[in-house]
């Protein structure tokens, strides 16, 4: 994260909306607002062709508090309900917020399906290792022994890497961020928003409320020691062996994004019914 | 040799015997010498193999339901045949041909008093290079039937194009050994000859014409996934859309098909799935969604018998229950349900029309019966119902895409439109679409709704109103075919009863209800489902006579036009 590009197009607050925030005082998610708007205005895009898709949870809020096009839908199915808009109108840029409960547990078939599909969009994940607004429980990234009313004495079972099972479902870039670094976590979006096909970006937005021992992750978090490789094999390795704090651009793959042709052809439905002729 | 309007052929076999291509050849054959036919089949689970037939009905007049009992049995074997022996009526007038080799007819043959004819089918193909029994079956039948032997080649030569000169002619060969044998049989009826054709005919299935449908109604975005009885709209689709500038996607599973076609859809492209009653239940939640956020969509639901897996391969009407109330909260939307193979065309078309205008989800009740079958019908009348969806342009000022407009509708902006950013979502929203939780607002957006709903003018196309009389038929989807033949013979008894079957289910129209039902005293309500969910429907949402009747039977078994003809004419 040497080299962070500030130079902006437009202003971050004509990406912002009027609509007051639910998340609580402190949380990460309100840094990520500000990454959102600060690189759409570095990208200078016009907010009307931007849409940013969300499931439910705190992290799922967010489309309403940009000024873009937004939909906040059902639990755990943002990525497909992106992939319909995505296909039909290749002309906009598709952002898709989610969370670890929404992204990773409920959503997670979704998740394998959309790397592996490589339409291009990005796709935001805002992991506090918690269900923050069901207040408080268990998500696939909560350490075993982290006690919860639900699971009194930790869960026992391992997290879910969602890095890596990004990068084995085909994932055409992955990066990790922090939600404390707003400037270089909207350099990140940038380049996940330019680079063609899905990309991914785990950012550690922490839990204030319900992880107060997340408040430590911005002692924790280093830049990357290396620079983003385009070899699956090496990014394998990296980001399996990591602390889990490494920050930026970890892949960057080259496969094609996926985009059928779409568009009138001037075939008349009357063709259609040749099929039924007798 | 009696000539007659109609005759029903079933052939059977088991998996690999080609009872299926048979019966859809000679089909082909008929239809293509200009005669009317339909086509279904019943088969056990199995990928291939286990138990297959095919049954036949092939007319002068346009025929949509099965007939009550079959004038011409093939067996290439009976090995598996019992199986579905409830399903293939037989009688005294039956005539049965059988394979010596290939095991004795099963009960439900030697106990009806047909005549049953023995001809070595198998023995004869062998003489055949390449030959095959099912060739020789199509020979027989076709000559029992009156058609000509270039007749009966013809589509087989199609159908085998790309397989080679020695394939079609080995076929060529056994049609006409199966000619021959046949010459020797009295069958003691004919097909009376075609009449004219006055249009255009078509050869297809309901799922085909549904799929049709959505393309004519403006769908160019499809998501699916594959469940029997539905997948064949969705092959239909793939590449049909390509031609006409559409897509196709393939989604991981019912959750994300849903999803998808919202997404689509809210980007301004019309948008279908199609399921079965398992996909159906995954996709309710998601259909709540598009009722909250005004999200046009169609589902195209093949039903099939139910709970749970069911059976897969065969036909019910019990997702009316889930289709109508599954939603969670009070979500009103549309739910449709064609009459017949052209009417899947027609009702799919409209629903796209309906859910593009009222930007609201439509579900398309349709049926394996229907669906999967095949009928030679005239081509359907163009309709103009092409989607026309409100949508917000130069927008100045403040966009409130949840207005509270008079009729309900709201211009909804497409990405893309300047000025008309604004986030769609299933949470309880303001006339912005801001997040609310407030009384007002809540109640002002169910309003909203509902109204959008109820206060539009569906026109005559909400049912099919046929006949007079005290006496009425109250049916819906694919059995109204079965019924329309029960009250055609009714009338030639000179008993007049009318026929109602509603293609517009939800929102229910009770004044239109109430005038089809002026002066009829007793009503025969007809459904195939266990539970008589079409007329507790009924119960719910309409006024009925004080005189009512319930003929319901769940799946497989087809609810045939002699029953509910007896069902009449008994009630005296």
């Amino acid at each position: 994260m040497s080299t962070v590009d500030t130079r902006l197009a437009r202003k971050p607050a004509e990406y912002k909306s009027d609509i007051k925030p639910i998340w609580c005082p402190g949380c990460g998610d309100y840094h990520v607002l500000m990454s959102f708007t600060r690189a759409f205005a570095q990208l200078g895009l016009p907010p009307e062709q931007i849409v940013v898709v969300s499931g439910i949870g705190c992290s799922s809020r967010i489309p309403a508090y940009t000024n873009c096009y937004g939909f906040h839908g059902v639990h755990g199915r943002s990525l497909a309900l992106a992939a319909g808009l995505k296909v039909t109108r290749p002309d906009l840029t598709v952002v898709v917020a989610s969370g670890d409960g929404d992204g990773y547990s409920i959503g997670g078939n979704h998740f394998l399906h959309a790397c592996r599909r490589n339409i291009d969009m990005t796709y935001v994940v805002m992991d506090n290792r918690i269900y923050g607004m069901t207040k408080g429980q268990p998500s696939p990234t909560t350490e075993p022994e982290f006690d919860t009313a639900l699971s009194p004495g930790g869960t026992r079972v391992r997290p879910f890497h969602p890095l890596v099972v990004a990068l084995a479902s085909g994932a055409n870039f992955i990066a990790r961020c922090f939600s404390g670094e707003p400037n270089e976590t909207a350099a990140v979006l940038v380049e996940a928003i330019k680079h063609p096909g899905f990309s991914f970006i785990e950012i550690l937005s922490p839990c204030v409320t319900f992880r107060p021992d997340e408040k430590s992750w911005k002692d924790l978090v280093h830049p990357a020691p290396v620079t983003a490789t385009t070899d699956p094999g090496k990014a394998a390795r990296r980001i399996m062996t990591d602390d889990g704090f490494n920050l930026g651009i970890l892949y960057r793959g080259n496969r094609e994004p996926f985009q059928p042709a779409i568009g009138a052809t001037g075939v008349d439905l009357s063709e259609l019914e040749k099929d039924f002729e007798l | 040799m009696a000539k007659l309007p109609s005759i029903s052929i079933a052939i059977v076999g088991s998996g690999g015997a080609g009872a299926l291509t048979t019966g859809n050849s000679l089909l082909e054959a008929a239809c293509a010498a200009g005669w009317h036919g339909l086509f279904t089949r019943t088969l056990g689970p199995q990928i291939r193999g286990g138990e297959a037939a095919a049954l036949v009905r092939l007319a002068v007049h346009p025929v949509e339901c099965l007939p009550d009992r079959f004038d011409l049995l093939i067996g290439i074997d009976w090995l598996n045949a019992h199986r579905f022996g409830s399903e293939i009526k037989v009688g005294p007038g039956t005539l049965v041909i059988s394979d010596p080799q290939g095991g004795d007819p099963p009960p439900m043959v030697t106990q009806s008093g047909a005549r049953v004819v023995e001809i070595p089918m198998k023995e004869m193909a062998k003489a055949i290079r390449d030959g095959r029994p099912n060739m020789i079956t199509l020979g027989i039948a076709g000559r029992l039937l009156g058609l000509s032997i270039e007749q009966v080649v013809t589509p087989i030569e199609k159908r085998l194009a790309d397989k080679g000169p020695a394939a079609i002619e080995a076929s060529q060969s056994g049609i006409k050994a199966g000619f021959g044998v046949a010459a020797g049989i009295d069958f003691g009826m004919q097909l009376a000859p075609p009449n004219a054709r006055a249009t255009r005919r078509w050869l297809l299935s309901g799922n085909e014409a549904a799929a049709l449908g959505a393309i004519r109604g403006g769908v160019r975005f499809a998501a699916a996934y594959p469940i029997t009885p539905a997948t064949e709209v969705l092959e239909w689709l793939a590449p049909s859309l390509a031609k006409v500038g559409g897509v196709l996607l393939q989604a991981e599973d019912e959750l994300a098909a849903i999803n998808m076609i919202i997404g689509s859809s809210f980007g301004g492209t019309p948008a279908l799935t199609a399921t079965s009653g398992p996909g159906l239940s995954l996709m309710i939640e998601a259909l709540g969604l598009a009722t909250s956020a005004e999200i046009p969509i169609v589902v195209v639901d093949v039903m099939r018998g139910g709970p749970s897996t069911g059976i897969p391969t065969k036909s019910e009407q019990a997702d009316l229950n889930i289709a109508v109330y599954g939603l969670h909260g009070d979500a009103p939307h549309l739910v449709l349900a064609p009459q017949s193979i052209g009417d899947c065309m027609f009702t799919t078309q409209w629903a796209t029309y309906l859910a593009e205008t009222l930007q609201s989800p439509a579900i398309v009740l349709s049926d394996q019966f229907m669906g999967q079958a095949r009928a030679a019908i005239d081509r359907p009348a163009d309709v103009a119902f092409i989607g026309a969806r409100s949508v917000a342009t130069d927008i100045v000022g403040a966009y409130e895409r949840y207005a509270l407009a008079a009729n309900g509708i709201s211009p909804m902006a497409i990405p893309g439109t300047r000025g008309g950013q604004y986030t769609a979502d299933g949470l309880t929203h303001s006339e912005r679409g801001i997040p609310t939780s407030g009384t007002a607002d809540h109640r002002a957006q169910l309003d909203k709704r509902r109204d959008k709903l109820e206060h539009f003018n569906f026109g005559d196309h909400w049912a099919t109103v046929e006949g007079a009389g005290d006496v009425a038929v109250l049916t819906w989807g694919s059995v109204t075919s079965a019924a329309r033949e029960a009250t055609g013979r009714a009338a030639a008894d000179g008993i007049n009863v009318r026929l109602i079957a509603p293609r517009l289910l939800l929102p229910a129209q009770p004044e239109r209800m109430q005038t089809a039902l002026d002066g009829v005293k007793r009503i025969l309500i007809v459904e195939q489902t266990h539970g008589g969910q079409f007329h507790r429907y009924l119960r719910a949402h309409y006024d009925l006579p004080t005189q009512v009747r319930v003929l319901n039977r769940p799946g497989p078994l087809p609810i045939m036009a002699g029953e509910i003809y007896r069902a009449i004419t008994e009630w005296r």
